[in-house]
């Protein structure tokens, strides 16, 4: 599903060079729940704009459902990130649309027909627990809403990746612990889970595949692992 | 395709309504140069008018000497239409001319008992010359002094009105150029005006756009509403221009006929006022939708 072969990523700016990843082996298989692990700065987003091709690798090869990263146009990017379901820390909702909208959207810009639409955004909305504040602005939302709205549309179009950037970060134990509950639900689908944080109470207790990054390089890949730096 | 199309003009229509302040200062921004774009189009008819109406006051006249036959007259009057500079050639034999002069003079009983004294008509008869242009009468002035024409030809009036005449090309062939000078510069003012605020819109947009590529969203589908949105600024502000300009031309049209007696402003416009409105629009639909689609270009990168 998601392979990383002799990855390395390096940043140059005017004569500064930073190496943000070293050599990097990995492999993701379908329907796997993995949590990327490390200090700010190890290499945890790079790892995520790589496989949703913001970022080409400058060495090695990266493949994500049978896409080529490395060869991957601009004009291809739209069809890839439709097998890819994105939420971050700062949720990135389209602030002018009403969360309805924010969900229907990833499946209007995927050009399905609106009878499609009216019925998969309300269930999709409903499967967060937010039905009652369909028509609402993400200003109108709490943080914990607005997650799951993200979580809605990351979701909606069926993607067969999931990839969870810090999703917890900006939200309360109650709500991440939902968060976490629906991400879970989410695997037991059959979809695969990225899952980027340092919430070290998560990751002991999910008691799944745990990647490490210090400083650009992996330092564990444990099949059931817990957070260890 | 039609799904598509629907969606981005539903967005394009949903952008502009939310956009609140941002979409109302944009449309402003626009009125403002759409009123500038209907003042060039004034600006250069009045000119064009105004311009008209200067050479049409402008001539000269060849006299011929009294012993000079009709005949002669009137080759020299054949000749000069021939000539591609000459709009236009009025005989005025000697008979007819002492009748302007009697017509002319009708009230002043000192020159009518003059002209009765006399036996003989003492006016000349003449030829009355319009060029295209008020710089061509140099060159009929001199095709006009050649030997050839010497035994018939008295005097052109060009000699004593040449400074005027010369003078008035000049003010002509400056107020042209400065008509063209002017249009480029407010043109390309407003244009450039307008190009930032949607540009400024925009850029306020940028992170959405970032999301939309993120989830997956075509380039098209995500330039598609901001450039419909950049159409309905301009199909509202050409209209609302239009609008503004309307009591605009009407108070200032009795001003410039003053100056121009010729020139009806709120005829004009009257008598145009589907091509302004259309013309207004385009510029304005146009307008609105390059800017959108330059100032897009940058945050697609994503």
């Amino acid at each position: 599903m998601i392979n990383f072969q002799s990855v390395s990523k390096i940043y140059k700016v005017n004569s500064h060079v930073s190496t943000a990843l070293e050599d990097i082996n990995f492999n993701i298989s379908p329907g796997e729940f993995v949590s990327l692990v490390g200090r700010s700065g190890a290499g945890k987003s790079t790892v995520i704009k790589l496989i949703i091709g913001e970022e080409k690798p400058t060495k090695g090869r990266i493949i994500v459902s049978s896409h080529d990263i490395n060869k991957l146009k601009q004009s291809n990017l739209p069809h890839l990130r439709r097998h890819i379901g994105v939420i971050f820390q700062d949720f990135r909702l389209l602030v002018n649309k009403t969360a309805y909208e924010n969900v229907a959207f990833a499946l209007e810009a995927a050009g399905r027909p609106q009878i499609e639409i009216e019925e998969f955004v309300p269930q999709a909305l409903e499967m967060v627990g937010l039905s009652d504040k369909m028509h609402n602005f993400p200003s109108e939302l709490s943080g914990g809403e607005k997650q799951r709205v993200a979580i809605a549309r990351a979701m909606i179009n069926h993607p067969d990746i999931l990839i969870a950037d810090e999703p917890t970060g900006n939200l309360d134990p109650f709500n991440t612990a939902e968060i976490i509950k629906l991400l879970l639900k989410i695997n037991e689908l059959g979809t695969v889970v990225i899952l980027a944080t340092h919430n070290k109470e998560i990751i002991d207790e999910l008691n799944k595949r745990v990647i490490s990054l210090e400083k650009g390089k992996i330092i564990k890949d444990e099949e059931r692992g817990k957070y260890d730096l | 395709m039609f799904t598509i199309l629907s969606r981005i003009i539903k967005y394009g229509i949903l952008g502009f309504r939310r956009g609140g302040w941002l979409s109302a200062a944009t449309v402003a921004i626009m009125v403002l140069t759409l009123l500038v774009f209907e003042g060039l189009i004034f600006f250069n008819v009045l000119t064009k008018i105004a311009i008209e109406s200067f050479q049409d006051k402008i001539d000269i006249s060849v006299y011929f000497k009294a012993e000079a036959p009709e005949d002669d007259i009137l080759k020299i009057k054949s000749s000069l239409e021939s000539l591609a500079e000459v709009k236009k050639v009025e005989y005025i034999s000697r008979d007819k001319a002492l009748e302007i002069f009697q017509a002319k003079h009708e009230k002043d009983q000192t020159i009518s008992e003059a002209l009765d004294e006399l036996k003989d008509n003492p006016l000349l008869a003449s030829l009355n010359i319009k060029a295209y242009n008020s710089s061509d009468y140099a060159a009929i002035n001199n095709y006009l002094s050649a030997d050839s024409f010497k035994k018939s030809v008295e005097k052109i009036s060009y000699a004593q009105n040449s400074l005027v005449i010369e003078r008035l090309t000049k003010i002509i062939s400056t107020a042209k150029k400065a008509g063209v000078f002017l249009t480029i510069l407010f043109a390309a003012v407003a244009v450039l005006i307008t190009f930032n605020t949607i540009r400024l819109a925009i850029y306020s947009y940028r992170e959405e756009i970032g999301i939309m590529r993120l989830v997956g969203a075509s380039n098209s589908f995500i330039q598609g509403p901001y450039i419909f949105e950049g159409i309905i600024y301009g199909l509202i502000a050409g209209v609302l221009s239009f609008i503004i300009a309307l009591p605009l031309i009407y108070y200032t049209a009795p001003y410039i006929r003053v100056l121009i007696p010729e020139m009806s402003l709120w005829f004009y416009l009257l008598s145009n006022i589907f091509t302004l409105l259309f013309y207004q629009i385009i510029f304005g639909i146009v307008l609105g939708a390059v800017s959108s689609v330059i100032a897009i270009r940058k945050y697609l990168r994503v």
